[in-house]
C-alpha cells in the first residue's frame, strides 16, 4: 500500500511539469501581453501612453524574453522559493492574492459539500428503496428543477427574496463593518449568517445530480442476492440495505470527490460574480482577461495539483473502501 | 403470532395452496399459484422442476424475502418448531416483522444459487458469518469470532482462521459455497432451504457439496428442503420429491416411489428425458415436447396438457385437475388418477 502511495505520488511530478508547461503557453497564447491590454485600455479611456515608462515594465518584468526564460524564472521562483511572481494588476505578490481567497473558497465549498452530502444521501437511498413511490417521483421532480435551473438565477431570486423578505443584502460573505476586521466570533456569526445563501445556490445543482446518482448506484445494488443473503441470515430490511448495498454503492461516489477539489476553486464562478463573494472564481476569470499571467498560470497550477491531489485522494479512499480495488493495487 | 394446533407431530413444515403472484405493468404473473407439500422432521425434501415452475419463488415465499412486485396472495406455511403440535403460519406475518426475523435465520437458514452473488464484495466471509453466529446465540465479539471460524471448520474449508478474515472473491466457487453452508449452519437452523446449491459449480465440487449436506445432517438432526432441476441430485439425496410445474406441486411422493412408480405424466415424462447408461447407441434423447408455456398463457385445465403423453381430449383441457391420494403419502394432480381407497373397491 505505502508502495502505490510512493508510486503515485512520483507520477504526480511529471504530470505536473507537464500542465505547467502547457498552461504557461496557452496563457500567453492570445496576441499580445498584460501590457498591451494595459496600454489599450488606457488608450481607450483618453490616457497617454508614456512609451519610456512601458519599457521599463516591460524590462522589469522581463517580458521581451524569450518565452522559455519567462517560464524558467516564473517556474523556478515557485519551486526554490515559493514564490509565486507579481500579479501586474493588483500589483501585490500573487501568493497573497491566492491565500486570501483560497481559505474563504475552502469553507465555502466544504459547507456546501457537506449541505449536498446530508440531503442528496439520505434522499436518494429512499428514493431507491421506495422506488416509484410518491416520495420518489416528489424527489426526482424537485430534482431535475434544480438540475435544470440554473445557478445564477438562482442566486438572483435568492438575493432578491433576501432583500425583500429579510431587508438584508445578500451579497458578499460578510457585511460591511467586518470586511477588513480581524477574525473574531462577531465575524464568524456574520459570515454564517451570509453563508446559506451561496451554500444553497451553489448546492442545489449538486445535491440534485448526487441524489439521481445515489438512487441509481443503489437500484443496481438492491436486487443483488447478498442483500437477500444477509436477511436470510436474520437481518431486519433497514439493516441489510444499510450494511451492504450502501457500502457498494458509496464507490461511484467516492470517485466523485476527485473532481471536486479543483472544482472548489473554478466552479460557481458566475454565482461568485452575482453573489460577489471574495471566491477565486471570479479572481481568475478577472486574471484571464486583463492577461495577468503570473496570476492566471499560478491559478492553474492550483487547479492542477488538486485535480492530482483529489484523484489520489479518491484512489486511496477506493482502495480503503473496496477491498477488491486494494488487492488488485498490492497484488 | 398467531398459534395454530397441528395435526401431524411429525411434520415441521406444511405449505399448503401456497400463492405467490407477481404484479407486473403487463399483468399478473401467477409464479406459485397453489403449492402444497409437508416436510417430515429430520428429512430431506427434493422440490423438482424445469426453470419457471416456481420453485425459487415458492423457497422466497417460505422464507419471507418474497421480492416485489411478487406477494404472497394465499395459502399457508405452517411451520411447528416443536413436536407440541403449536404452529405458526408465516403466511400471515408480515416479511420485515420481529416474528419473522426471529425465525428467518436462527430456525430456517437458506443458501443461493450463486455463492459469488450472495456474498457482499466488500465485506469478509466473517463479517457475514458473524451475523449468523448472534442471530442465534448473543456472545461476545471473541466468541463469535471463535464460532464463526469453527463453522467454517466444520463444512471442510482449510485453515478456517484465515479464510474468516478473506473476502468472497478470494475463495473457489466450491469453498464460496462451503461459507455459505457454514453461514446458514452457524445459527443451527432446523430447516435448511437450499435453492440450487450446486448448479454454479462443477461436477466434484457438486458431489462434495452433497456429501457435506447430507453428513451435516446426519450430525446435527436438521431438515432440508433442496432445490434442483437435476434428477441426478434427487436420487442421491431426497427421502421425498415434489415435482413442481408452472406453480404447482403436481406429484408428491417419497423418492422410491417418485422414481419408479409415477404417477403424474409429467413425472414420468421427466424420468424418460434422464439420460441411461443401458440405452442403445444411436437411440435419441427423448425430450418432452414444447416448452413451458409463458405464465400469461398458461393452459385451461389441466396445465400439462398441451405437452401430455396421456392428454385425453375433452376432459384434461376442460377441468383443473384436484389432488388425488393415489397411496398414502403419495397424491399427483391428474385428472385421469382414481383415488387410493375408490380405487381398491373398484
Amino acid at each position: 500500500m505505502l508502495r502505490y502511495i510512493i508510486r503515485r505520488v512520483l507520477w504526480a511530478i511529471p504530470i505536473l511539469i507537464g500542465v505547467s508547461i502547457v498552461s504557461f503557453f496557452i496563457i500567453q497564447l492570445p496576441p499580445g501581453n498584460y501590457l498591451t491590454a494595459l496600454m489599450a485600455s488606457m488608450r481607450a479611456t483618453g490616457e497617454s501612453v508614456d512609451m519610456s515608462q512601458l519599457q521599463t515594465l516591460s524590462e522589469r518584468y522581463g517580458l521581451d524574453e524569450p518565452m522559455i526564460v519567462q517560464y524558467w524564472k516564473w517556474i523556478s521562483g515557485i519551486v526554490l522559493r515559493g514564490d509565486f511572481g507579481q500579479s501586474f494588476l493588483y500589483t501585490r505578490p500573487v501568493s497573497d492574492l491566492l491565500w486570501e481567497r483560497l481559505g474563504l473558497t475552502f469553507i465555502l465549498a466544504f459547507t456546501s459539500m457537506i449541505f449536498v452530502w446530508l440531503i442528496a444521501f439520505p434522499i436518494g437511498v429512499y428514493s431507491a428503496v421506495r422506488k416509484y413511490s410518491i416520495g420518489d417521483y416528489v424527489m426526482t421532480f424537485v430534482g431535475f428543477i434544480g438540475l435544470a435551473t440554473p445557478n445564477f438565477l438562482i442566486a438572483l431570486i435568492l438575493m432578491y427574496v433576501s432583500f425583500t423578505v429579510f431587508g438584508q443584502s445578500a451579497g458578499g460573505l460578510f457585511s460591511p463593518q467586518y470586511l477588513d476586521a480581524p477574525w473574531s466570533w462577531a465575524k464568524f456569526a456574520d459570515m454564517m449568517s451570509k453563508i446559506w445563501i451561496p451554500v444553497v445556490v451553489i448546492g442545489t445543482a449538486g445535491t440534485a445530480a448526487l441524489i439521481r446518482i445515489m438512487r441509481a448506484n443503489m437500484l443496481d445494488e438492491l436486487p443483488k442476492t447478498y442483500v437477500d443473503a444477509a436477511r436470510a441470515r436474520g437481518l431486519s430490511g433497514a439493516h441489510a440495505v444499510t450494511k451492504y448495498p450502501l457500502r457498494v454503492a458509496l464507490n461511484p461516489f467516492v470517485s466523485r470527490i476527485g473532481w471536486e477539489l479543483p472544482e472548489l476553486i473554478s466552479g460557481a464562478t458566475i454565482t461568485a460574480i452575482v453573489l460577489s463573494l471574495p471566491t477565486t472564481g471570479p479572481l481568475l476569470l478577472e486574471a484571464l482577461l486583463a492577461q495577468d499571467m503570473y496570476l492566471a498560470g499560478s491559478f492553474i497550477m492550483m487547479l492542477s495539483v488538486l485535480t492530482v491531489i483529489g484523484t489520489l485522494i479518491s484512489d486511496l479512499l477506493l482502495a480503503w473502501l473496496d477491498p477488491r480495488i486494494r488487492q488488485g493495487v498490492v497484488g | 403470532m398467531r398459534q395454530i394446533p397441528m395435526r401431524e407431530p411429525d411434520t415441521l413444515l406444511e405449505v399448503r395452496d401456497l400463492a405467490t403472484h407477481f404484479f407486473t405493468d403487463e399483468g399478473v404473473v401467477r409464479a406459485v399459484d397453489g403449492a402444497s407439500f409437508d416436510i417430515p422432521r429430520g428429512k430431506t425434501l427434493c422440490i423438482v422442476g424445469e426453470s419457471g415452475s416456481g420453485k425459487s419463488v415458492m423457497a422466497r415465499a417460505v422464507m419471507g424475502l418474497t421480492r416485489a412486485p411478487g406477494r404472497v396472495v394465499g395459502g399457508s406455511v405452517l411451520w411447528c418448531p416443536d413436536q407440541d403440535g403449536q404452529a405458526t403460519d408465516l403466511a400471515t406475518l408480515h416479511g420485515n416483522s420481529r416474528a419473522y426475523r426471529a425465525i428467518r435465520g436462527p430456525e430456517i437458514g437458506m443458501i443461493f444459487q450463486e455463492p459469488m452473488a450472495a456474498l457482499s464484495p466488500v465485506h469478509t466471509i466473517g463479517t457475514q458469518l458473524a451475523e449468523s453466529v448472534r442471530s442465534r446465540h448473543a456472545v461476545s465479539k471473541r466468541e463469535t469470532r471463535e464460532r464463526g471460524i469453527e463453522a467454517l471448520a466444520r463444512v471442510g474449508i482449510p485453515e478456517p482462521a484465515a479464510r474468516y478474515d478473506q473476502y468472497g472473491f478470494e475463495l473457489s466457487g466450491g469453498m464460496r459455497q462451503r461459507a455459505m453452508i457454514a453461514m446458514a449452519l452457524a445459527a443451527e437452523p432446523k430447516l435448511l432451504i437450499a435453492d440450487e446449491p450446486t448448479t454454479a459449480l462443477d461436477v466434484t465440487t457438486q458431489a462434495g457439496i452433497l456429501d457435506l449436506i447430507l453428513d451435516l445432517q446426519s450430525e446435527t438432526g436438521m431438515t432440508v428442503m433442496f432445490i434442483t432441476h437435476d434428477l441426478g441430485v434427487v436420487a442421491e439425496i431426497a427421502d421425498s420429491v415434489a415435482v413442481m410445474y408452472l406453480g404447482r406441486v403436481v406429484e408428491h411422493a417419497d423418492v422410491d416411489t417418485a422414481f419408479h412408480a409415477p404417477a403424474h405424466p409429467y413425472t414420468e415424462a421427466l424420468l424418460r428425458a434422464l439420460p441411461s447408461i443401458h440405452a442403445k447407441t444411436g437411440e435419441r434423447l427423448a425430450a418432452i415436447p414444447g416448452m413451458v408455456p409463458h405464465p400469461f398463457a398458461r393452459p385451461a385445465g389441466c396445465a400439462f396438457h398441451p405437452r401430455c403423453h396421456r392428454f385425453r381430449p375433452g376432459l384434461c383441457e376442460t377441468r383443473e385437475p384436484e389432488n388425488v391420494p393415489v397411496a398414502p403419502g403419495h397424491g399427483a394432480r391428474c385428472l385421469l388418477l382414481k383415488p387410493a381407497r375408490k380405487a381398491a373397491a373398484e
